[in-house]
């Protein structure tokens, strides 16, 4: 617990999570967070997002109080989270990754349960009906679906009406339908004024929902900012395939063209540029002139995923083994 | 934000009642907890009624009734709890439990709540069939009665804490919590009273964590307890508990290995 030492909750200002540096190291060494900083404005939706294994979670528990950190500072509403746990507790609320609900209690009663050691709960009912669980209230849990579960979790996540929401991978199991009420109630809530960190490892979650995000990697902050920002530094991509007859080689010099990394792969022609705009335009002009059609012809601006899949793939670790689609 | 804001108290209520909706709902915890309690004592009496208990101012009544309380609090408390505390871990609700605003001991004694109640109310119910039936007087000393049951309900609370911070699953509860059992029943006179024992051994026996328990409540019903005895016996309790506490605040693990 070094370094952590309580400060007065004087300097909350805007910053409602504070994180500095921050390190936690598991017993036999696995460094899991390696120095990660980054803060959450009142009102923001934040997205941690990052592979299995990026220190998502162990950084999210860290910052829920459930371990002191083994290096760095964390602040939540002024407070550290982990001694100063009485002042944060009732204004925070938090959705783990995975279950925490006796098997053979019913929604309901896990739901009293809970409420019962909640500051200001909201009655049961509603908080079950945010969610859209209000008909399953005399079913056990272990009778629910894993999308049912999460919702219970997320329920019970909302039942203090907190300023802060924690929520790691709060989609995960969940289909499309229950993903999207998922992010309408997210955002509903940020409308709302709470703060919402959240762990993810789907990108279009991240894209969609984060007002800013951070891309954790092997423990450490990969790129952060908002989902423009962070993509606006990576190149756009352009591909199709090379007409019939046709060799790389014909085609105008590449560099002119605005671009930046080039690949082939069989007939297929794959430009990387951060000039989107001018590539594109120079090369239809090339093929106007010529006279060809490119075939399978792709343009994107850059995207979410590509940032993603880059920092992934810089990886000297083969450990990463998941990318979301 | 609201201005309600929750209490220990009401806290623990909140999770003592669920905790006794799955105790209702869990058939194994349900046996250990109620039916072995009730009929250990009818083996014990067998055993009783061959003792020789000339000279040591006991009757078989007052060897059953502490070895009744003594299975009580074994199988109703103890057992029950290692049990209960491992699956609430396994399940993650431990976990849970730990990111809202319930502090650490709350949790656990909430989560035992249900299972204590359920001991007291047995210890009281065969100290009254016991009495009954085998004519056992009302306690000369009540106060050593009554303080050898509430230690004795705190210390199995601790003890099953701490046996639950080595035991890995459910099922290998029933394994870790054995030692414990086993030598309780053999060697701190829920079977055969330590002044049965050969010296050597009941100066060993003396020194276990339940032996002060049932020698108070045995002398809360004799009331040939000196009061230098009772105060060792309370002293030695006080520290089975504070070794107790040490070994949870070190050892208790509230999240599965991984």
């Amino acid at each position: 617990m070094e370094a952590t030492e309580a400060t007065e909750a004087t300097d909350t200002s805007e910053h409602v999570i504070e994180v500095t540096d921050l390190r936690r190291v598991y017993r036999g060494g696995f460094e899991a967070v390696r120095g990660v900083t980054f803060h959450v404005d009142r009102g923001e939706i934040f997205a941690l997002l990052g592979t299995n294994g990026a220190g998502k979670t162990s950084t999210v528990e860290l910052l829920e109080g459930l371990a002191p950190p083994d290096g760095g500072r964390v602040r939540v509403l002024g407070h550290d989270p982990y001694t100063g746990r009485a002042a944060v507790r009732p204004r925070t609320g938090v959705m783990l990754q995975e279950g925490g609900f006796p098997s053979e209690l019913t929604v309901g009663e896990t739901a009293r349960m809970w409420a019962g050691c909640v500051s200001g709960a909201r009655p049961v009912r509603e908080a079950l009906a945010l969610v859209g669980l209000e008909q399953r209230t005399d079913v056990r849990v272990k009778q629910l679906s894993g999308g049912e579960r999460r919702r219970l979790d997320l329920a019970l996540a909302l039942l203090g009406e907190p300023e802060v929401l924690f929520l790691d991978e709060p989609t995960t199991g969940l289909d499309a339908e229950g993903r999207r009420d998922t992010w309408e109630l997210v955002r509903a809530l940020r409308d709302g004024g709470t703060t919402v960190l959240l762990t993810t490892h789907y990108l279009e979650e991240a894209e969609g929902l984060a007002d800013r995000l951070a891309i954790l990697h092997e423990g450490r902050v990969a790129a952060a900012g908002t989902p423009a920002e962070v993509t606006a530094s990576r190149p756009s991509r352009i591909s199709f395939e090379l007409p019939t007859g046709y060799f790389p080689g014909d085609l105008p010099p590449l560099a002119g063209l605005g671009v930046v990394e080039h690949e082939t792969d069989g007939r297929v022609v794959r430009l990387r540029t951060h000039e989107l705009q001018r590539t594109a335009t120079e090369l239809l002009l090339w093929a106007r002139r010529s006279g060809v059609e490119l075939r399978g012809l792709d343009v994107r601006s850059a995207s979410l995923e590509e940032a993603f899949l880059d920092i992934a793939r810089d990886a000297s670790a083969p450990r990463t083994k998941e990318y979301a689609a | 934000m609201s201005a309600t804001v929750t209490a220990p108290m009401g806290r623990m209520a909140a999770l003592a009642r669920a905790e006794l909706t799955l105790l209702g709902r869990s058939r194994s915890a349900l046996v250990t907890a109620l039916f072995v309690p009730l009929v250990l004592p009818l083996s014990v009496r067998s055993v009783a009624g061959q003792m020789d208990l000339k000279g040591t101012g006991l009757t078989v009544g007052l060897v059953i009734l502490p070895a009744a309380i003594g299975f009580s609090l074994l199988f109703a408390v103890y057992s029950t709890l290692v049990g209960a505390f491992v699956a609430r871990r396994e399940q993650l609700v431990l976990k849970r439990l730990r990111t809202g605003e319930l502090r650490d001991a709350e949790i656990l004694a909430g989560a035992a709540l249900p299972a204590t109640a359920v001991g007291l109310a047995q210890c009281l119910l065969l100290a009254g069939v016991c009495g009954a039936v085998l004519e056992v007087p009302a306690p000369r000393a009540a106060h050593l009665a009554v303080a050898g049951l509430v230690l004795g309900l705190v210390l199995c609370v601790v003890l099953a804490a701490v046996t639950a911070g080595f035991t890995r699953t459910t099922e290998s509860a029933q394994v870790t919590s054995l030692p414990l059992l086993m030598v309780s029943m053999m060697g701190s006179g829920l079977v055969v009273p330590v002044e049965l024992l050969p010296d050597r051994l009941a100066a060993g026996c003396e020194l276990l964590p339940l032996t002060p328990v049932i020698m108070l409540v045995r002398g809360g019903w004799t009331g040939d307890l000196g009061a230098a005895d009772a105060l060792r016996a309370v002293v030695l309790a006080l520290a089975w508990l504070g070794l107790g506490v040490f070994a949870v605040r070190r050892w208790f693990r509230w999240e599965p290995r991984r």
